[in-house]
């Protein structure tokens, strides 16, 4: 059993296709709101578990460390994110930047959505749209996007 | 991954996206994106090193300066042998009339409790299967093994879902018994190719394949190349 076997077996399936490549310039990162967008299905215990085919998303506070996983997959590795949260949603490590000032602050809540999905339809139509309009309405300037 | 940075960018937010799959991140193509070629489930690489995950980060963000589209690598890759098996040991038998993968699941259970008190539970068992119940979910998949239809045997729920929480379980106890970060897969090598559980499991699985269970339900009890 090899990581590269593994993912050998997801590299056939077809990728989600975009006509045109929207592209925002951020403001300078030392004056940026910075938020994390993870596709890990993260959640907070007390929060619904993510289902099959779950597109929602699951709003993370970035007060609190109790973050657990929710993906269904068997392919991939747990015992990174089980042994160090930062290995997939590196919120202490843009906590160090924003007090070092590179970046201007972190937001205090963050997304979790679930990858693997196969029909990305909804997302494209319907959370994803919702997971930015919530993210402007907390005035994140910069989403740093993490998989799992 | 990548699909949620074209749809924040058409929305005015600026992205930059980490990928573990080459061809996935450079097919789907998101504004900035940068290529890590780490194992998965470790987009940020090495679990325990802060300095390591900073340098990722500075890489990701230096993106952040692309005035057109770009997806680019990490100069660093972090590469699995499929060898690497975690050195952990294993409770001896305490229940000679207990199936030994009953018996080997009780024995651990200490260290699983010591294990979810290290991780904050964030990849522990109880999604479907709390840990009370995890001799009694390994027991069908036992029966299963041993000849029973698998829909007669009485997995408490879907199957994956419930291999994923015995996975979960050995993973979570495997981390209390060893004082290092395990190298990527080496909890589940472990797990598979060690333990009397991980035998159980595959065994349940060709047995399913066998009895012509739907290809979702015996398939995903392990990872796919199993």
């Amino acid at each position: 059993m090899a990581d590269s076997d593994i993912k050998a077996l997801t590299e056939a399936l077809p990728a989600e296709t975009f006509e045109t490549t929207a592209f925002t310039a951020p403001p300078s990162l030392s004056e940026a709101t910075v938020a994390i967008v993870t596709t890990a299905s993260l959640h907070h215990p007390e929060q619904d578990d993510f289902q099959a085919m779950d597109a929602g998303y699951r709003v993370l506070d970035g007060s609190r460390r109790d973050y657990v996983t929710g993906h269904w997959s068997p392919n991939f590795d747990g015992t990174g994110f089980a042994y160090d949260m930062n290995t997939v949603f590196p919120l202490d490590r843009l906590d160090e930047l924003a007090e070092q000032g590179v970046i201007g602050r972190v937001a205090d809540q963050h997304l979790a959505y679930a990858g693997n999905q196969f029909d990305l339809s909804a997302i494209r139509l319907d959370s994803g749209p919702a997971g930015a309009a919530w993210l402007k309405e907390q005035g994140v300037d910069v989403v740093l996007l993490t998989p799992v | 991954m990548s699909t949620l940075a074209h749809i924040f960018e058409a929305a005015g937010i600026a992205t930059v996206a980490l990928g573990s799959i080459r061809r996935q991140i450079e097919g789907t193509a998101p504004p900035r994106g940068l290529w890590c070629d780490f194992p998965l489930g470790r987009p940020l690489g090495k679990p325990g090193d802060p300095a390591f995950q900073h340098r990722v980060l500075a890489a990701a963000f230096a993106l952040l300066g692309a005035d057109e589209p770009v997806v680019t690598e990490f100069d660093e890759s972090i590469p699995d042998g499929g060898d690497e098996m975690l050195a952990c040991p294993l409770p001896p038998r305490h229940d000679p009339d207990a199936h030994p993968a009953i018996d080997e699941a009780r024995g651990l259970r200490p260290a699983y409790d010591r294990g979810v008190e290290m991780s904050d539970g964030r990849f522990a068992a109880g999604r479907v299967v709390a840990a009370d119940d995890i001799p009694a979910a390994i027991e069908a998949f036992i029966r299963i093994a041993e000849g029973t239809p698998w829909k007669e045997a009485g997995i408490p729920g879907m199957p994956l879902r419930v291999s994923h929480d015995i996975r979960s379980y050995y993973e979570t106890a495997a981390l209390a018994l060893v004082d290092h970060a395990p190298a990527a897969w080496a909890g589940t090598r472990w797990f598979l190719d060690r333990t009397e559980t991980g035998k159980v499991l595959l065994a349940a699985r060709h047995a399913m394949q066998e009895q012509e269970a739907p290809h979702g339900m015996w398939f995903y009890l392990t990872p796919g190349d199993r």
